[in-house]
């Protein structure tokens, strides 16, 4: 049979095979919910040139970063040297030489395949001898590894021993692998480039729920939005997303990996999943759904940019409004509803952490402010956090700022409410803020509560005209630069800072905090776990209004401290955000630290260098 | 019996209730103040034995009849209404249980008198009757008048549970019984098929010395071990008021309240307790009382002989601690 | 199957209540009303019985601060049917709801016939009777109380309601339908709808509204209350001040002078 028939065969084989799976996975997306992703297209194209070209995320891990970038260089040209030779092997009247004929080319073929082998021997080693946790190992990822070595190998030698046997094994074996391709892990070769370019644009945003649905949120595959699913089947099974959350290293039932997983299946099993049950609840279960605290890592950490929160999210959509989460939580629903509050504290005594100033507060609802100060559930009723929240008005106050706060009609700014799940408690509360907002004049909002920074300044709409949302670090630090704050002496101490996941990772406020400290004389000790790496202190996503199960691992807040206190020198861990407070307070309780370690709100400090 | 105090008289499973002796003491003292003699009414079937313990009043009248021996308040009001119809007391008092609940609300509306409930306290204020009662919880004290002497008769006040002390109403004379005789056709269709009993728990709170009592306040099941660590240190054992059963957090056998048990120890410590009447009825006997809430105003510092103002998860541990090395060095002196 | 369930508002006790000038009731003006606690539960228990034996689930409530909310959030949870008795300009002792209750129930056109009547045992300020023994007598229905469970034999016509003895003891009875009953707690604890649910409701469902019944005069004396006042706790508890180590030492002295240790 002439070469070119065969290869001919070999080819619409493949590709035959390739285009049927990816046709029917375009399908399924087809046939998601939409979502817009065409905007900011100069923005996306630039994100995909540094994310796909330039590896970003990989190099985190430098090791696996540098090798997975040759190897992945090494595949761009030869894939681009086989489809040359393809074109030139099926259609042979073509005038132009195969790759191997052109000097430059062979020379990097050679190149890249010696690199591409040795990347490939330490992605080996690493896998088989070294494997960081959660990695999955799977026959899929030894069989991907072994036929890039083939590939590889067979180009060598075919190239420097002449064989043509060589090439015909190398042409076969790319064909193999790109009809094995839509049905492996490696999916993401093809997939990651898209899930990059189509990628979220502002961390931690999640898709509006459809109006005046009959059942909100998500379960069959109609219902998840096509960039959702895509999630699944760009999932290369690598596991820095377990690795980096909070919730599966206490030894709670979240892998977000296997949620990517459970997508894929999704995706190609039909409306439920493979097994037949329903996807929410029994695909994916309810402590898994309900284990998420928000905070971000495994996004922050994806090299194809999967969006797991999005989907734990819609599920959660879809159990609240069955009605089906735990008592607490209800309870906290229940609450925030009635009285504004997840505490079930009447709305009257929301201010009553002011008693204790020897300063009246101004009323932003009555007098005009430049500066209207959101407090927050926590900080207003929780005891264990008003000596923060005092020391924070004593010094904005000593500052000269012309500050108020909304007193009694301010209600919980509905973040957490939002990522529980809620969201027609969510729209309730906002409207309730922003009526309290649209009576009184002010210039701008600051808040000390970073969950009520994200949804105030992302998703509320202008309030009073106003489109100024800053959290108080980033004011302090405006107002050290600009000279506003005087400090009367240094703290000489060592200490170490706690990113916040709402500020940190969501929006990427790390220097601001730093600053200050800095201003303060502070001798700043960086945890190993520090800005996007931040360890989340648990009590986000309505997590800190849920049953705890039992775990056998440290809980996250418990971990964060175990790492703070092991810093020589150091005793006190800084918070910006009243849940890390609460959080951490009780952290040091359960670990025996008190002794060793305290917890205190930067604005603590403020107020003691202001003298 | 016109013009006295009558007390309705409930028993359960062969004991006169705690409630009627506390409700027979609060009896004494109007019938006492009026001048009138107490009348406890006895309604049961083959249960007239049950009389000799109701020797604080000064007559016992016994309605025997088949259909009385299990309570159900519409039978029982309607046998109360035929004795009571033509010779009617000036006042009837019932306990408020969930034996006698409604049959107070049943008689008052079948006679066309009124219904005073919640009273945990009766005066005599110029030959009238001032009744004392605690509504929305347990926060807000109302005084009723009621029982004027030209007014309808009787006035019926269901007496809240801890009125007055259950000694004070129990004691064994002889008492003259009379017997009354009704004409009940059936039960309305109600019928008792079986009882359900509890599943025996692991300890009998009764019979325990020291009881470590948690309530709302301790907000997570994760914050049992505290209490836990404390009931240990003390030598005592853990129970709950109702929301903490409901939620799961302890058994039913360990319930103390209303529909749970009463329970007697020599100190109960009541943790994050707002002190609902429900469940001040199941403690409010004990030796000694000591109350943690964070709430100044909860109704618990009502019936606490000590009262701790503060968070209920940072006292804990300091307390647990305290009385430790308190009791290492006492045994160690 | 119709299930009628009886609602009914009462001062939210989160809220610091205050008293009126007049000393003899609440102060109105921070009053919230919230759902009677067991009157929820009474909702739930007739939604738990639609969903198990079919048929219809009407609610039944006065006019009061927040009664809509309740209403809207019944009918979100599953209510058929939500009727509100409005038109009065004074608030009802129990007695008088009652009353007005039965000759709604009894004369309103639709409402009869109805196999079972739920509502909560007590609520906070019955002061002067329970709504679910009044509505029985006025009915003539047979009455139970103190109720944690309810199971149907549609056919015989009867329930089996189960009732809380003391001590954790409990009793289980048969009763002939149509018959009321006072529930103290629903088997499951009252379910939870979403916010958005609720405010669907308030767009699509309509709360039928039914004229208040002129009460005859007299029928039955009223209670007259002489004074209110806050239930404060001075005078009994001896309060220790200070701090957690404080306080802690000063009861372990208390514990030790009783012979505790």
């Amino acid at each position: 049979m002439p070469d070119a028939l065969f290869l001919w065969i070999l080819t619409l084989a493949a590709l035959g095979l390739f285009g049927r799976r990816v046709y029917r996975y375009v399908k399924v997306l087809a046939g998601a919910r939409p979502e817009k992703r065409w905007d900011h297209l100069g923005r996306r194209f630039r994100m995909a040139m540094v994310d796909v070209l330039g590896q970003r995320r990989l190099m985190e891990a430098p090791v696996i970063g540098i090798a997975h970038f040759l190897i992945f260089w090494a595949f761009v040209f030869f894939a681009t040297s086989f489809f040359w030779n393809l074109a030139r092997g099926l259609f042979p009247f073509l005038p132009i030489p195969s790759a191997d004929e052109v000097r430059w080319m062979r020379l990097a073929l050679e190149g890249f395949g010696v690199i591409g082998l040795l990347a490939l021997a330490v992605a080996a080693v690493r896998r088989y001898f070294f494997p960081p946790e959660r990695l999955e190992k799977s026959r899929d990822a030894t069989i991907i590894l072994s036929l890039i070595a083939v590939v590889l190998i067979s180009s060598l030698l075919g190239q420097w021993f002449g064989w043509r046997a060589m090439r015909s094994v190398h042409m076969v074996t790319v064909l193999g692998f790109l009809a094995y391709l839509p049905y492996s892990k490696h999916l993401h070769l093809l997939a990651s480039p898209f899930g990059v370019f189509f990628g979220s644009l502002q961390p931690g945003s999640v898709p509006a729920p459809s109006p005046g649905a009959e059942s909100p949120g998500a379960s069959t595959r109609e219902e998840f939005t096509w960039r959702q699913l895509f999630s699944g089947l760009a999932c290369a099974e690598c596991g820095r997303c377990d690795r980096a959350c909070p919730s599966f290293q206490s030894g709670f039932a979240l892998s977000p990996k296997m949620l990517m997983h459970h997508m894929k299946e999704l995706v190609r099993g039909g409306s439920n999943g493979l097994d037949g049950g329903r996807f929410v609840g029994d695909v994916v279960k309810r402590e898994e759904i309900w284990a998420c605290t928000t905070c971000l890592a495994c996004m922050a950490r994806c090299p194809v940019r999967n969006e797991h929160v999005p989907v734990l999210l819609e599920m959660r959509r879809r159990l609240v409004g069955e009605g089906d989460m735990d008592k607490s939580l209800q309870e906290a629903f229940k609450n925030l509803n009635r009285y504004g509050n997840s505490f079930g504290a009447q709305p009257r005594a929301r201010p009553k952490w002011t008693q204790e100033l020897d300063f009246r507060i101004k009323d932003a609802r009555k007098e005009e402010v430049q500066y209207l100060w959101f407090v927050g559930d926590y900080a207003s009723y929780d005891p264990r956090v008003n000596a923060a929240t005092r020391a924070s008005a004593r010094v904005f106050h000593k500052a000269g700022l012309d500050f108020g706060i909304l007193y009694e009609s301010e209600q919980n700014s509905g973040n957490d409410v939002r990522l529980a799940g809620e969201d027609g408690l969510y729209e309730s509360l906002q409207e309730k803020n922003l009526k309290a907002l649209g009576k009184a004049r002010f210039r701008e909002i600051i808040t000390t509560d970073p969950h009520g920074f994200q949804v105030l300044k992302h998703e509320y709409p202008a309030a009073n005209g106003s489109r100024l949302v800053r959290h108080h670090t980033q004011l302090l630090s405006d107002l050290l630069l600009e000279g506003k704050l005087p400090l009367k002496k240094k703290l000489k101490m060592a200490v170490t800072y706690h990113d916040p996941c709402y500020l940190g990772r969501y929006n990427g406020i790390f220097s601001a905090p730093r600053r200050v400290m800095a201003a303060l004389g502070l001798r700043l000790v960086e945890m190993p776990r520090n800005r996007t790496y931040s360890y989340c202190c648990g009590a986000g996503g309505g997590r800190i209004w849920m049953e705890d199960p039992p775990v056998f691992r440290e809980r996250p807040a418990v971990s964060r401290v175990h790492e703070a206190a092991v810093l020589s020198n150091v005793r006190t861990l800084v918070v910006v955000c009243p849940k890390d407070l609460v959080m951490f307070q009780d952290a040091l309780k359960t670990a025996g630290l008190e002794d060793r370690l305290q917890v205190t709100e930067l604005s603590e400090l403020v107020e003691q260098a202001m003298g | 019996m016109t013009g006295n105090v009558s007390v309705l008289a409930e028993h359960w499973r062969g004991r006169i209730s705690e409630a009627t002796f506390e409700t027979l003491a609060l009896g004494r003292e109007v019938a006492d103040q009026l001048g009138v003699p107490l009348t406890a009414i006895l309604t049961g079937w083959n249960s007239r034995h049950l009389a000799q313990a109701l020797g604080v009043a000064d007559a016992v009248i016994y309605i025997d009849h088949p259909l009385l021996a299990e309570v159900i308040p519409q039978v029982s009001a309607e046998a109360l209404v035929q004795v009571l119809e033509k010779a009617r007391p000036r006042v009837l008092m019932v306990p408020l249980t969930n034996i006698s609940l409604a049959i107070s609300t049943f008689v008052g509306t079948r006679l066309g008198v009124p219904v005073v409930n919640f009273c945990k306290d009766v005066r005599v204020v110029n030959g009238r009757l001032d009744a004392c009662c605690v509504l929305y919880g347990g926060k807000i004290e109302a005084t009723v008048e009621t029982g004027e002497p030209s007014g309808p008769q009787p006035a019926i006040l269901g007496i809240w549970p801890g009125a007055r002390p259950a000694e004070k109403g129990r004691v064994e004379r002889t008492v003259p019984v009379t017997d009354r005789a009704v004409v009940l056709e059936d039960t309305r269709g109600i019928q008792l098929t079986k009882y359900i009993e509890p599943e025996a728990g692991d300890v009998d709170l009764t019979k325990e010395d020291v009881l470590v009592a948690v309530g709302r306040g301790i907000q997570d099941k994760a914050n049992l071990g505290l209490a836990e660590e404390l009931a240990k240190t003390l030598g005592g054992v853990v129970c709950g008021s109702r929301p903490v059963i409901d939620q799961g957090w302890l058994p039913l056998s360990r319930q103390v309240g209303k529909s749970g048990l009463t329970v007697k120890p020599k100190l109960y410590v009541a943790l994050g307790i707002s002190g609902a009447p429900e469940h001040v009825e199941g403690m409010k006997d004990s030796g000694l009382i000591v109350a943690v809430n964070s709430d100044p105003r909860a109704p618990i510092f009502h019936v606490a002989h000590y009262g701790i103002v503060g968070d209920v998860l940072e006292t804990l541990p300091v307390l647990t601690e305290a009385v430790g090395a308190r009791k290492a060095a006492t045994h160690h002196a | 199957m119709h299930i009628l369930v009886l609602l009914k508002m009462v001062p939210d006790v989160v809220e610091e209540l205050e008293i009126a000038a007049d000393g003899r009731a609440l102060d109105l003006e921070y009053l919230r009303m919230i759902l009677s606690e067991s009157d929820d539960h009474a909702l739930e228990q007739a939604l738990l019985l639609k969903e198990k034996y079919g048929g219809k689930v009407t609610v039944l409530a006065l006019d009061a601060p927040e009664v809509d909310d309740a209403l809207f959030t019944a009918a979100a949870k599953g209510a058929d049917r939500v009727m509100k008795i409005a038109g009065q300009d004074a608030g009802f002792t129990t007695r008088q709801a009652a009353r007005i209750l039965s000759l709604v129930i009894a004369d309103e056109p639709g409402v009869m016939p109805v196999d079972l009547i739920l509502t909560g045992v007590q609520a906070i300020d019955d002061l002067d009777g329970l709504v679910a023994p009044l509505v029985a007598d006025d009915l003539n229905m047979p009455y139970l109380g103190i109720i944690t469970g309810v199971a149907l034999d549609v056919s015989a016509g009867t329930a089996r309601a189960v009732k809380e003895y003391p001590a954790g003891v409990r009793g289980e009875f048969q009763i002939r339908l149509p018959a009321v009953l006072g529930i103290q707690a629903a088997e499951k604890p009252p379910r939870y709808v979403p916010v958005a649910k609720i405010r669907m409701a308030m767009k699509s469902i309509k709360i039928e509204g039914v004229e208040v019944p002129t009460l005859a005069d007299g029928g039955w004396p009223l209670v007259n209350v002489l004074e209110m006042k806050r239930n404060e706790p001075a005078g009994h508890a001896e309060m220790l001040e200070g701090s957690a180590g404080e306080v802690s030492s000063r009861l372990c002295g208390i514990l030790a002078e009783r012979g505790l240790f």
